[in-house]
């Protein structure tokens, strides 16, 4: 029965849906990690999405989601001037990480909410398989 | 009473597999809800359905040999027979999921799919008592 494909595909859903909840509590946790040098500071991440096909044939139109990989923000690191932080340069800056805080916030609950999505949609596939399964009793 | 059980229970056996695989599409739309350039598909069930019913049909690659490889017939649900969405607001990166849309969609197909599922039932409850007697 093609309806057990339904788990594959909610599931791979919300595999990736986590994993950009675990980049995000990584960009948070590390929202005040200076550092002295500016290439070395940590740079936030965030996962990049694609779509990947379930089979071939007539059943290639269901495909699920995987992750491609995991990029680094470009976004200049942000320099504050702290001569007394045992990390500072030599001219007393201090690189803050390019965390955008609101922005990874809002990427929590939208990450949050999809994962939600992909959990109801496997209920409802399980329910409707079980009704299935009950026909003609 | 046809003797045919396919014939008893009509077009609701056909209408089962379309609604089957319209959750399965609406599922990866709504996995894909974050995916950049995904475009979310969705079937023409009127289409789907009157191919799935009417046995042959579909679309056929014609043979005007006898050494001719023919092809399966598709049943409304292969790929290139899928619609695309037309979207209301695109995003930047080239997604055209709504979540809400397809959730809409999602609930929709579930609740017809048990009603498909009840008529289906009653055809089943229907045969057992012409069957039983009682």
């Amino acid at each position: 029965m093609s309806s057990f494909k339904i788990f594959d595909i909610a599931g791979s859903g919300m595999s990736a849906q986590s994993v950009r909840l675990n980049t995000t509590a990584s960009n948070l946790a590390n929202a005040d990690s200076v550092s002295g040098d500016p290439a070395r500071v940590y740079r936030a991440k965030h996962p990049v999405f694609e779509a990947v096909r379930a089979g071939l044939g007539t059943n290639a139109a269901s495909s699920g989601v995987t992750v491609r990989g995991i990029v680094e923000s470009a976004a200049p690191p942000s320099a504050r001037y702290e001569p007394g932080n045992p990390l500072a340069d030599a001219n007393g800056y201090v690189y803050a990480p390019n965390v955008n805080a609101v922005e990874e916030m809002v990427d929590m609950i939208s990450a949050s909410r999809s994962y939600q999505n992909n959990v109801e949609v496997m209920n409802t596939a399980r329910d409707m398989m079980l009704a299935t399964l009950k026909l003609g009793q | 009473m046809p003797a045919n059980l396919d014939a008893y229970l009509g077009v609701h056996a056909a209408a089962l597999k379309v609604r089957s695989q319209r959750t399965e599409l609406l599922a990866t739309n709504l996995a894909n809800a974050d995916t950049p350039g995904y475009r979310a598909r969705d079937i023409d069930f009127r289409t789907a359905l009157a191919a799935a019913a009417r046995p042959g049909g579909g679309i056929h690659l014609a043979t005007t040999s006898s050494r001719h490889i023919g092809a399966a017939p598709t049943d409304g649900t292969s790929p290139a027979e899928l619609k695309y969405r037309v979207p209301l607001a695109p995003s930047l990166d080239g997604n055209t999921v709504d979540a809400q849309l397809e959730q809409a969609a999602f609930a929709e197909n579930t609740v017809r799919y048990q009603a498909t599922l009840q008529f289906l039932s009653s055809k089943f409850r229907g045969l057992m008592t012409a069957i039983t007697g009682q």
